[in-house]
C-alpha cells in the first residue's frame, strides 16, 4: 500500500489546491503561527492529478469559511474541507470577499494608508483570478497581491 | 438633489445630474463671485482651510468663495506651524478642525489623504488636491469653463497637453470629459503617457480617446487646448524631468493651425509651455478659468453647507 505524505484527518480543516510555495503565507494570513496550540500540517508541492499542489490541514478546528475566502488573494484556486469524523461534510471554493481590510499592503508608497495613521489597508474588489485589488484611499490598482501581503 | 453634509473627494463621487446642477448654480453665483451682488448666506458658518502642500488659486479661491457668502475662514497654508511637525497623525489635526468649523478644505501631499479626512470628521471634507490623486474642484471648474463657453461638452474635440502621467487634474477631466461625451485627444511626450487606467475609465463610458505625440495635427480642428504643467515636483527623478520639460509649446506659430475658436485652457501655474504673447490671443481662457474657480467653490460650499435662498 502507498504511504500517504498527508494522512488524513479525524476532524478539522483542510486547505487543498493551494498554489504551489503558497501554504506558508496562507498560515500567516490566517495568522496560524508558531504559538498555535492546534495540530497543523503543512505539505508542499505535493503530486496531484493536476501537478503540484502545497496543502494545509488544521486538526480539531473548523475554519471560519468567510475568514478563508481571504487565501484567494494568493490562491484563488483553493478549496476547503470541513471533516468530521473522517468524511467531507462541507466543501467551499474560495471566494475573494468585496473588501479586503488589513491584509494587503498598498503598492504606493505615497498613499495614506502607508504612513502612521490610525487606519488598516482596505481595498475593493476589481478582478477574481488572477485577483486584481484597487486601495480604497489612493485607488491605485494591484495585482501583484502576493507580494505585500502583510 | 441632496448635497447637503456631502464629502467631495473625487469626481467620481458626482453624477452627470450633480455636476451640472453645480455648474447651474456656479452660473448665478458670477455676479457674487465679482463682487457685484452680495449675500451673507453662509454667515453662520466656519469654513477649515488646511493646506499641507502649496497652493495659491484653489487657496485663496476657497476663501474668496466662502467670504463672498458671507461666512469665515480658519485654517493654515503650509504645515511647518502645526502640530503635524511634532508628529501628530492626519487622523488627528482632521478630529481638531472637525470641532472648530462647518466644513473642511484639504490639500495633502499624500494620495487618498483626503479620503482618509472624511472617515475621521462628521463635517463634510473637500479635497482640494491629494498629491498626485484628485483635485475634484479643479475638475468641476473645468467643466463650468467649457460649459459656458461651448455651450456643449458632446463631441466636442478637447486636446489634453503635457504631463498626462503624473498630473492628477488630467485623470480627473479624462474621466468627466468622457463622462459628458467628449471627443479626446492625449499629446504628451512618450514617458509621460495617459495611464492605462485613466484610458480603460474612458473607455468604459463609451469613449475612445486617441493618443499622439504630434501636437500640430492634434491641434487642427480642436475645440479645447487643455495644456498642463510638467510638474517637477511629481517626478521620481530630476534626470526622468530634465529630459521632457520644454517639450511642448503653445505659441503664435502654433496657433495658425488652430480654429479661430479654439479655447485654450490651463489649471495654472504655467511655467514654459505658453508663449505670454498668446495671452493676447481670443484663444487664451486660462484666467477667466482660474477665476471661474470661485463661482464654482461658491457653489459647492453653498450647496453642501445647504445655504438659505439667495
Amino acid at each position: 500500500m502507498k504511504k500517504l505524505k498527508i494522512t488524513p484527518i479525524k476532524n478539522g480543516t483542510v486547505i487543498d489546491h493551494i498554489t504551489p510555495g503558497s501554504a506558508i503565507k496562507v498560515l500567516h494570513i490566517l495568522k496560524i503561527h508558531e504559538k498555535t496550540s492546534y495540530v497543523v500540517s503543512v505539505g508542499m508541492n505535493v503530486k496531484s492529478k493536476i501537478g503540484k499542489k502545497d496543502i494545509v490541514k488544521v486538526e480539531n478546528r473548523e475554519l471560519d469559511t468567510k475568514e478563508l475566502d481571504k487565501i484567494a488573494l494568493i490562491s484563488p484556486k483553493a478549496t476547503i474541507n470541513i471533516i468530521r469524523d473522517y468524511e467531507v461534510v462541507k466543501k467551499h471554493k474560495v471566494k475573494l470577499p468585496a473588501e479586503i481590510v488589513g491584509i494587503v499592503k498598498c503598492s504606493n508608497p505615497t498613499c495614506i494608508s502607508n504612513s502612521k495613521e490610525p487606519v488598516q489597508s482596505r481595498f475593493i474588489l476589481v478582478k477574481e483570478d488572477p485577483p486584481c485589488i484597487k486601495c480604497y484611499y489612493c485607488e491605485r490598482e494591484s495585482e501583484d497581491v502576493a507580494e505585500r501581503i502583510i | 438633489m441632496d448635497f447637503l453634509n456631502k464629502d467631495v473627494i473625487s469626481i467620481k463621487d458626482l453624477s452627470k445630474p450633480e455636476i451640472l446642477s453645480i455648474v447651474n448654480v456656479a452660473k448665478k453665483m458670477v455676479p457674487y463671485a465679482k463682487g457685484v451682488k452680495h449675500t451673507n448666506v453662509l454667515n453662520k458658518n466656519i469654513l477649515s482651510t488646511l493646506f499641507f502642500e502649496p497652493s495659491t488659486r484653489t487657496r485663496l479661491s476657497f476663501e474668496s468663495a466662502m467670504n463672498r457668502l458671507g461666512g469665515r475662514v480658519i485654517g493654515f497654508a503650509e504645515p511647518s506651524s502645526t502640530s503635524q511637525k511634532k508628529g501628530e497623525s492626519l487622523a488627528d489635526t482632521i478630529r481638531m478642525a472637525d470641532s472648530y468649523g462647518d466644513i473642511i478644505v484639504i490639500r495633502h501631499p499624500q494620495e487618498g489623504a483626503a479620503r482618509l479626512s472624511a472617515e475621521f470628521a462628521e463635517s463634510p471634507v473637500i479635497n482640494a488636491g491629494d498629491g498626485a490623486g484628485h483635485h475634484p474642484t479643479q475638475c468641476l471648474l473645468d467643466l463650468f469653463t467649457i460649459i459656458t463657453e461651448k455651450k456643449k461638452i458632446k463631441g466636442d474635440k478637447i486636446v489634453l497637453l503635457g504631463d498626462l502621467k503624473y498630473g492628477r487634474t488630467v485623470h480627473s477631466l479624462a474621466y468627466a470629459l468622457s463622462l459628458f461625451g467628449a471627443n479626446l485627444v492625449f499629446v504628451s511626450p512618450e514617458n509621460l503617457k495617459m495611464p492605462k487606467e485613466v484610458i480603460n475609465e474612458c473607455k468604459k463610458l463609451g469613449v475612445e480617446p486617441s493618443n499622439t505625440t504630434n501636437l500640430e495635427r492634434a491641434i487642427k480642428d480642436a475645440d479645447v487646448l487643455y495644456v498642463t504643467r510638467i510638474q517637477k515636483e511629481r517626478f521620481p527623478d530630476a534626470e526622468e524631468y530634465n529630459q521632457v520639460v520644454g517639450t511642448y509649446k503653445v505659441d503664435l506659430n502654433l496657433l495658425k493651425h488652430a480654429k479661430e475658436d479654439l479655447i485654450i485652457m490651463h489649471p495654472l501655474p504655467r511655467v514654459v509651455e505658453i508663449d505670454p504673447a498668446v495671452d493676447r490671443t481670443p484663444h487664451a481662457l486660462y484666467f477667466k478659468q482660474a477665476f471661474n474657480g470661485v463661482p464654482v467653490r461658491m457653489a459647492l460650499l453653498y450647496l453642501i453647507l445647504g445655504g438659505k435662498k439667495l
